[in-house]
């Protein structure tokens, strides 16, 4: 990530003007310097840990677990913790344990595919609008303004209502329709960002130079541009990644998100969440929502942490 | 300013034909309109032809769409499964779901913004980490989550509240305006906070200290109302995540507004209600954003709507 920036750190070099005290500072690029920032930064230490452990769990959750998180036995339903069970059983007899460290998968698939596709999908929409301006430009945008004007809740009930999954939808398909509802409608945020950051860069000296050497298009925004606009989006897509983890649950909880069979947290909130049942087994609801909250906590962190970190203004 | 709000108005339209389109197509060309509107098996298919020929769905899509806009805008929004106006359905139930956005509201706009001035002032005290600690766990806890659990301490634990607003008086809504507005009140107190902490280090502001004006001066009038632009803007984006969030604070409570109804439409199945709805409420939504819009210049003079 350090090459593309050799413009800004010539003329970063440029204006610093004491050179004996700095020279361990040289040739610092924005990204070394938000790095440096990060390691300092105890919020992003915890957030980062947070993840990698929820990450790990969503890859590999026999590690946290030898118990089967589809095996019910109804004697034990509802039965509070205990040494066998930690996080005690649910309504059906399930683990909540298990349950809830098989839960992290949907919610990091989810969070994770809907932000990468408003990512793509929103920075290429971007960078065309910014870069080629005019009509295009028009148009983009203007797609955008149609979608921008749904709210997401609303959005995402409307598509995952259109297009309804059942007992039998194999379980990455149902995934997928929570991922491309969220996505579809999140990508103009990425855009518009996008958008305002290139028009911002594109004036720059260093993109004039690099199209009078006779650039092509395509090699000024993959060189000069996106690296120089890509910060804003950065920050922006890892706060999103937690909200996407909430919608995704909320989505569920209505019961239009992910369907049984899945295993997912806001499911199990949505089990476990009515009034009897809070009063009765407090633990059912307790746990998975600890969990959740825990994964959109960890990723608004890093995403705050990463933004103090490029953009030293705020601080 | 007549101009303005004849240009915004103007570009309005785009963007209502676009959302209402592509809702209209998701659920009547994409999906299948008649699903669900028989029970747990296929409709017969004299029924699928009545309900096409009254819904126009023999036509090609942009008539379609054109006669079910029509009938929109002459305020008719089908009938829904149970035979009622799907219109005369949001109508009666409108007012208690307007009560409950508005006590949200007063909630975002009370404590958000005294919360967020606290922590502004006292930047790098005890109080400003209070308040940044406290509204990121809120803002990381599902507003269902949030709702169950305030249902089960305030309502049935304590009785301070009821537990349920079957009828939707100002009383009974405090608690579910409050669930509904939980996540931007932290939101707002963040943004307020931001914004001042920014404003607070303008050359204007050291002016006006400089002049020996009272800090209280000083920050109330001159910095404050500078530094609720973003939070207006804020409060207007968000007006559509408190309508979304309706529907879950509604299901919650039990509470009788359009919420709800849009939550009992997508069990039942009913696509005629959940269009109408959905149409109805991103309606609202763009209307109260252009609203927000307009009144940025009463907030901040620079701004000219020239």
């Amino acid at each position: 990530m350090t090459e593309p920036l050799t413009a800004q750190e010539v003329s970063g070099a440029a204006g610093a003007l004491v050179p004996a005290t700095r020279a361990a500072d040289e040739g610092r690029s924005l990204w070394s310097d938000a790095w440096a920032d990060l390691r300092r930064n105890p919020f992003f230490w915890v957030s980062a840990v947070l993840i990698a452990v929820f990450l790990v769990m969503a890859a590999f959750p026999q590690l946290f677990t030898s118990t089967d998180p589809y095996f019910a036995d109804l004697a034990h339903a509802r039965e509070k913790p205990s040494a066998e069970a930690w996080f005690g059983y649910d309504g059906q007899g399930h683990d909540v344990y298990a349950r809830t460290i098989y839960g992290a998968r949907s919610s990091i698939l989810v969070g994770v595919f809907a932000t990468l596709f408003t990512l793509v999908i929103g920075s290429l929409f971007g960078i065309l609008a910014g870069y080629s301006g005019g009509s295009l430009d028009a148009l983009l945008s203007r797609l955008g303004d149609i979608f921008f004007a749904i709210p997401l809740l609303l959005g995402g009930i409307l598509i995952l209502y259109t297009f309804p999954s059942d007992l039998e939808t194999p379980y990455l398909v149902v995934v997928g329709k929570v991922v491309l509802a969220l996505g579809l409608l999140g990508w103009p945020n990425i855009a518009r960002l996008m958008r305002s950051s290139v028009l911002q860069v594109k004036p720059n000296d260093y993109v004039q130079a690099a199209r009078a050497l006779g650039a092509s298009p395509g090699r000024i925004i993959l060189s000069h541009i996106l690296p120089n606009s890509l910060a804003a989006v950065i920050v922006v897509s890892t706060i999103n990644l937690g909200a996407y983890i909430a919608a995704e649950a909320t989505l569920s909880y209505l019961g239009i998100g992910l369907q049984p069979p899945a295993i997912s947290w806001g499911l199990a909130i949505s089990e476990a969440s009515g009034i009897g049942l809070i009063r009765a087994a407090p633990h059912m609801l307790l746990f998975p929502s600890i969990f959740l909250s825990l994964t959109v906590l960890a990723f608004i962190m890093l995403g705050d942490a990463v933004r103090d970190a490029l953009d030293p203004k705020l601080r | 300013m007549g101009k303005y709000v004849l240009r915004r108005l103007l570009q309005m339209v785009p963007v209502l034909i676009g959302t209402t389109f592509l809702i209209y197509v998701m659920v009547f060309a994409l999906g299948d309109p008649t699903a669900g509107r028989c029970g747990e098996r296929p409709c017969p298919a004299n029924y699928v032809a009545k309900f096409k020929a009254d819904y126009n769905l023999d036509e090609p899509l942009l008539v379609q769409y054109a006669l079910y806009m029509g009938d929109v805008l002459r305020g008719d929004l089908g009938t829904n499964f149970f035979g009622n106006s799907v219109s005369e359905e949001l109508i009666a139930r409108w007012p208690t779901t307007a009560k409950l956005a508005s006590i949200a509201l007063v909630f975002e706009v009370v404590i958000g913004v005294s919360a967020g001035v606290l922590a502004g002032i006292r930047r790098g005290r005890f109080m400003d980490h209070l308040v940044t600690v406290s509204t990121l766990f809120v803002i990381s806890i599902p507003v269902f989550v949030i709702g169950s659990v305030l249902q089960l301490v305030f309502g049935v634990r304590l009785g301070i509240f009821p537990v349920t607003a079957t009828q939707g008086t100002w009383s009974q809504l405090i608690l579910p305006g409050f669930v509904l507005g939980s996540i931007s009140i932290a939101y707002v107190s963040r943004l307020t906070r931001t914004s001042l902490v920014e404003n607070l280090r303008a050359d204007y502001v050291r002016t006006a200290k400089a002049k020996g004006l009272k800090p209280s001066r000083a920050v109330g009038v001159h910095t404050l109302r500078n530094s609720l632009i973003p939070v207006v803007t804020f409060i207007g984006a968000d007006f559509g995540g408190l309508l979304g969030g309706a529907i879950v604070t509604e299901r919650i409570f039990n509470v009788n507004g359009v919420g709800g109804f849009l939550y009992r439409s997508i069990q039942q199945k009913d696509g005629v209600s959940v269009v109408g709805t959905v149409v109805c409420l991103v309606v609202v939504y763009l209307v109260v954003n252009l609203i927000v819009d307009l009144f940025y210049g009463v907030l901040d003079p620079r701004i000219t709507h020239d």
